[in-house]
């Protein structure tokens, strides 16, 4: 008789089992429905970006003056639609409008030591940082017009400004899309195993399998295998609508790509080994998304998905730093955005971490998975 | 079937317990070569696990058990080879196809297969692009015995083959069932019904909490019954109301 062939067995398993994935909604849908929209979303908003400060105007207010024409052509004043006087100290109490502006022309009477313009200014504690912003540009605008009026005053020192061009722009897609990909491998990685492993035994499929010749951890490999091949196809499709339509950035081209796949693939294989723990542990169907959710939630509020872990309060950033998508997100933005490389030491450190919770994860799960 | 023929399967012995419970209490029983071998009994006498341990689906306390020469704690994986097996309510990968399955299955065999060939022997070839989980329950249970055959097993395991199917379908089941065992495989089923028995098993072995009662043939064990002066308290029709049924709606695969 010939010999048996495990690999042959295990991959008549990926190819079932690959046809099972595609043919279940839930799984497209997490995998690359979500991402795509949350991309697509997140993607359109970022490019309307930029820093505004909304002003209202008193009524009564001098508009002849060349500071407020100066201040009308700045393009990060927001000049808002005239209202009255009480509707503006409404908006400023409710933190609708960042302040209000009030420019009285003063009667100067051949005063030289009386500024012919008073510029009153009020902000709220909401909007200090605009307010602030308001008057450094209001300063700015004083101060050059002074220096045009009196040309022979010696001065302490002269600003001289140029600005360079960044060599990549860092767009909004270029931190949402890294995010997203975990995100999919998260979802994938756990909702996925745990309930296709949970459904093959309690339908006695698995048990099916064990009549036949393959070795179970050959039916493992299999069915694992089918996932990964699944997620990079939808990783690679991401990426592709991310580049094409939004921009995206690829340091390296292809390179990158293939850093960002093989990272992909580093994190799937972590939250499967998760998915196997909830497969093994759930009692029934029902208990499945709430175990899995202990995996999955904390990681998609916490690890850096959807805005940067520093806009966490410092007695959250430790846990923010224990989940392994943080570092999965961190080294996916490194290598596309800055182009690193695996030996780079932020990114060698990020992977070295994956390692390790892939390590403790395949312990407990190992300990936990039921093959009946 | 009345000269002796080669033991195919030979279990001596055997004990499963679970804990402190014993579900099987030490039985022996050989199956010969080619005959429909019945393990008949109430739900929990202990044939399913009987069955399983022979399957190599579980582990023995204690006994031995021997398929085709090959042994159950050691040569597991030669079993495997050349048996086929029926679970009781097993699912497969429910979004695919026949054809699909089947070509998971040659797979796990590493055997080459017809597969329209074998969605014929059990009357599923219309069905080959549908997938199992739009299938009847006699459809499903017919389409989990093609699989038993894939790999041209000698030995075919069947555990409670047409629970839950109506008369035709039953019917027509024990007539693919003896096909099967006219093609040369042997073929151990477990029951709870007595006609199914009656009318299929070459032999039966009657288990009871764990023990076998009694093991012959079906008209055997009848005319020892009634040679011990057992009368039947009614009068023996020559046909019940199953046989009415049959005639009235016909003998073909019906589709449910």
């Amino acid at each position: 008789m010939k010999k048996y062939n495990q690999f042959k067995a295990m991959l008549s398993i990926s190819k079932a089992s690959f046809r099972s994935i595609t043919r279940s909604p839930s799984a497209v849908v997490f995998s690359l429905a979500f991402p795509l929209i949350f991309i697509i979303v997140f993607g359109f908003i970022g490019k309307g970006g930029g820093v505004y400060v909304d002003v209202c105007v008193k009524p009564g207010s001098d508009t002849q003056n060349p500071i407020y024409k100066a201040l009308s052509s700045n393009s990060v004043i927001n000049f808002k639609k005239t209202e009255s006087e009480a509707e503006m100290d409404s908006d400023l109490y409710k933190g609708r409008t960042d302040a209000i502006l009030y420019i009285q022309k003063n009667n100067v009477n051949g005063n030289n030591f009386q500024p012919p313009f008073t510029i009153n200014l009020q902000t709220s504690n909401a909007s200090q940082e605009k307010g602030q912003i308001l008057e450094m540009i209001i300063n700015d605008i004083i101060s050059h017009m002074n220096a045009a009026m009196l040309t022979n005053v010696p001065t302490l020192a002269e600003l001289k400004t140029t600005q360079v061009t960044v060599h990549r722009e860092y767009k909004t897609i270029d931190f949402i899309l890294p995010g997203q990909l975990g995100f999919s491998m998260l979802s994938a990685g756990v909702f996925g195993t745990a309930f296709v492993f949970y459904n093959l035994r309690s339908t006695l499929v698995l048990k099916r399998f064990f009549a036949t010749p393959i070795r179970r951890e050959y039916i493992v490999l299999g069915e694992c295998l089918s996932r990964l091949v699944f997620q990079l196809i939808g990783a690679t499709i991401i990426i592709g609508i991310g580049w094409a339509v939004f921009g995206f950035t690829l340091v390296h081209g292809f390179v990158t790509i293939a850093q960002m796949l093989i990272l992909s693939v580093i994190g799937l294989i972590i939250f499967m080994g998760m998915g196997f723990v909830v497969s093994g542990v759930a009692k029934n169907e029902s208990t499945i998304p709430p175990l899995a959710n202990i995996f999955t939630l904390p990681q998609f509020l916490l690890a850096g998905t959807f805005f940067p872990i520093s806009a966490f309060p410092l007695w959250l950033q430790p846990i923010c730093k224990i989940l392994p998508l943080t570092y999965l997100n961190d080294a996916m933005r490194k290598v596309a955005f800055e182009g690193s490389s695996f030996f780079n030491p932020v990114v060698g450190k990020d992977i070295l971490i994956l390692f390790a919770w892939g390590v403790v994860v395949y312990f407990v799960a190992v300990k936990t998975f039921k093959w009946e | 079937m009345a000269f002796s023929k080669p033991i195919i399967i030979s279990v001596k012995d055997l004990v499963k317990n679970y804990g402190d419970f014993q579900a099987v209490k030490g039985v022996s029983f050989d199956v010969f070569e080619n005959e429909i071998f019945g393990l008949l009994g109430p739900n929990g006498a202990g044939k399913t696990t009987s069955l399983e341990i022979m399957e190599t689906l579980r582990k023995k306390t204690s006994g031995t058990v021997l398929i085709d020469g090959l042994s159950v704690d050691n040569d597991q994986n030669a079993i495997k080879k050349i048996i086929g097996v029926q679970l009781q309510a097993a699912g497969y990968y429910p979004s695919l196809t026949l054809l699909e399955l089947l070509n998971l299955f040659s797979g796990l065999y590493n055997v080459e297969i017809d597969k329209m060939a074998m969605l014929n022997k059990v009357g599923l070839q219309d069905k080959a692009k549908s997938k199992y989980k739009a299938l009847s329950g006699g459809q499903k249970q017919r389409f989990s015995i093609c699989t038993t055959l894939i790999n041209e097993p000698k030995i075919v395991f069947l555990d409670e083959p047409t629970t839950g199917l109506d008369p035709q379908a039953r019917r027509n089941l024990w007539d693919l069932i003896r096909d099967i065992r006219n093609n040369g495989t042997t073929v151990v089923i477990t029951t709870h019904y007595m006609d199914e028995a009656e009318n299929l098993c070459d032999r039966v072995a009657i288990v009871e909490s764990g023990n076998i009662i009694a093991l012959d043939t079906p008209d055997s064990l009848i005319d020892k019954l009634v040679a011990t002066g057992f009368e039947r308290k009614k009068e023996v029709k020559k046909a019940n109301l199953e046989d009415v049924f049959l005639n009235l709606t016909g003998q073909e695969w019906r589709d449910e």
